[in-house]
Order: structure tokens, then C-alpha cells, then sequence
């Protein structure tokens, strides 16, 4: 039973991954992403990490998703398809992909895995908890700390990328508005003659 | 364990995964579907850290905490990533990588 329920997730993650680096329009793609993400979590149950699998659906599947479809729809046509991709880049980059993946599965398939056969430890929050404040043998407090800086460091800094620009030049290079403009080119800080240069 | 179920078999499905996600890599022009890879990158290597954990070492932890690191990481990376693509469209109006050839200013 549990054999087949398996499947179904590798079938759910392989299709979809496909259906991710393949579909032309970019939301699908996202919502494709998300399915990934979901049976991935599923096979963390399987394997009895709830708390992971919990983690997995939070910050995967309700974080990051989310915050991917919302950076879509800010800078996207949504019924706009993307440009088809050449076939000798499709032929190339597919090509690589299958030898390295052929690479490693041969590998995998005939490299002899020897389990230590030691009782399974199931991790319960409290363990989990314990773990992570802990400094002796199997603690993990100092990744712990680094990545409460991290976490810090990429909230100020995504902050600071994303906020709007200070000034708003108009063409004649004068500053137009400082608070809230009302045509929304203006929210560059470049001028619409300098951005056409720019895409030539 | 899953019943039935040997590591070779996850570890097969986490590969293509991870080889799906570097086939998009390379072929994608738009930014936000390049993260979408890297993100599906990420996560095969997620799930191959549970399974040899789960498998091979079922006494220890190792992997889990290695999962749960990683999951925080992409969580930044693609934070600071989505700011980055954000600024860059509001500046020169797309997120086509062939044509965000100027960081200046």
C-alpha cells in the first residue's frame, strides 16, 4: 500500500518538475512549482519526519510559492506566452541534463548502500527543540545562530533593494516627486529615454 | 522506511528532479522561472539528505537538521532574490536576463 502511494508522489514530483522548467506561461509554471513542493513534503511524511514535512509545507509550499506567484503577477504580462526556446539551446542544456542524470543513476543503482542497522530515533518537536539549543555532541546551536543572522541580514536587505527609489527624475533630469506619483513611470529613477538605450 | 520502498528508488526520483532543474536552468531567459530551478535544485537536494539519513543512519539526525537548514537558506535566498528581480523591472521595465546586461546605477 505504501509502496504505491509512493509511486504516485515520484509520478506527482517528476511530471510537474517537467511541467516547471517546460511551460511557457510563467504562473503555471509557478502553481507546478507548488505541486513539486506539496508531494515532496508527502514523502517527508512517508518517511516519518513530520516536523520536517510540517516545515516542508510552511515555508516551501506557503512561503516561497507564494512569494514567487505575487513577484509574477508584479512583473508579468499574465496571458502573455514566453518566446519558444531555441532548439539547439533545448538540445543542448537537455542533453547535458540526461547524460548527468544517466551519470548518476548508474551510480546509484550499482553502488552498494549498507544501513547500520541501528534502532530508527524519530525526532518529536521537543527532540528536535532540544537539539538545536544544544552545544554538546549532536547540537546544533551555532547553525542555529548563524541562520537567525542570516535571516536577519536577508530581511534588511530585501527591504532595502526593494524599496522605492528616493528620487524621480523627469526628462529634463528635475526631480518630480518625492512621495507618491501619480503615472506609474514614474516610480524609476531613470528617465524613458535612457531605459530605451538601455534595451537596445 | 517506507515499506517496499529502497533508498535506489528515492534517490532515482531526487536525480531527475535535481537534472530537471538544470535543464531549466539552462534553457529559461526569465529570472523569476531561473529561481523556480533553483529552487527545485534545492529541494531534490532536500530530500536526498532525509533519505540517507533515514536509510543509512536512522540513530542519528544529521540530515534532518541539514534539511531543515537548508529550507531556511533558499527561504532567504529567494527573498533577497524576488527584491532583486522586483528593483531591476521597476528600473528598466523586464526580467529577461539576455537584456539585463547593465548594472549600473
Amino acid at each position: 500500500m505504501e509502496q504505491y502511494v509512493f509511486y504516485i508522489l515520484a509520478a506527482i514530483i517528476l511530471v510537474f518538475s517537467f511541467l516547471t522548467v517546460t511551460s511557457r506561461m510563467i504562473l503555471r509554471a509557478a502553481v507546478y512549482l507548488l505541486f513539486v513542493l506539496i508531494a515532496t513534503s508527502g514523502i517527508y511524511f512517508m518517511l516519518n519526519y513530520n516536523f520536517l514535512a510540517a516545515v516542508q509545507l510552511t515555508v516551501y509550499a506557503g512561503g516561497i510559492a507564494v512569494l514567487i506567484v505575487f513577484s509574477v503577477l508584479l512583473t508579468s504580462q499574465l496571458n502573455e506566452k514566453m518566446e519558444q526556446v531555441s532548439l539547439t539551446k533545448a538540445l543542448a542544456g537537455g542533453l547535458i541534463a540526461f547524460a548527468g542524470a544517466l551519470l548518476t543513476i548508474l551510480t546509484i543503482v550499482q553502488y552498494n548502500f549498507r544501513p547500520n542497522g541501528l534502532p530508527e530515533l524519530e525526532p518529536s518537536p521537543r527532540e528536535i527543540g532540544h537539539a538545536m539549543l544544544n552545544y554538546g555532541d549532536n547540537g546544533y546551536v551555532l547553525p542555529f545562530e548563524v541562520i537567525s543572522v542570516l535571516l536577519l541580514a536577508a530581511m534588511v536587505g530585501a527591504i532595502i533593494i526593494a524599496k522605492r527609489p528616493a528620487k524621480l527624475l523627469n526628462e529634463d533630469r528635475t526631480i518630480i516627486d518625492t512621495s507618491y506619483p501619480s503615472d506609474k513611470n514614474a516610480y524609476t529613477s531613470r528617465t524613458k529615454a535612457e531605459i530605451d538605450s538601455l534595451l537596445k | 522506511m517506507i515499506d517496499g520502498i529502497g533508498l535506489q528508488e528515492i534517490l532515482i526520483v531526487s536525480t531527475i528532479m535535481f537534472f530537471l532543474g538544470i535543464y531549466g536552468f539552462f534553457t529559461r531567459k526569465n529570472l523569476i522561472t531561473i529561481l523556480m530551478s533553483i529552487e527545485l535544485i534545492l529541494n531534490s537536494v532536500n530530500i536526498n539528505f532525509v533519505a540517507f539519513n533515514k536509510y543509512l543512519y536512522p540513530n542519528l539526525m544529521q540530515g534532518h537538521f541539514f534539511s531543515l537548514f537548508v529550507i531556511a537558506i533558499a527561504a532567504a535566498e529567494a527573498a533577497v532574490a524576488i527584491a532583486i528581480i522586483i528593483d531591476l523591472f521597476r528600473n528598466i521595465k523586464t526580467i529577461d536576463v539576455e537584456k539585463v546586461s547593465s548594472m549600473k546605477n
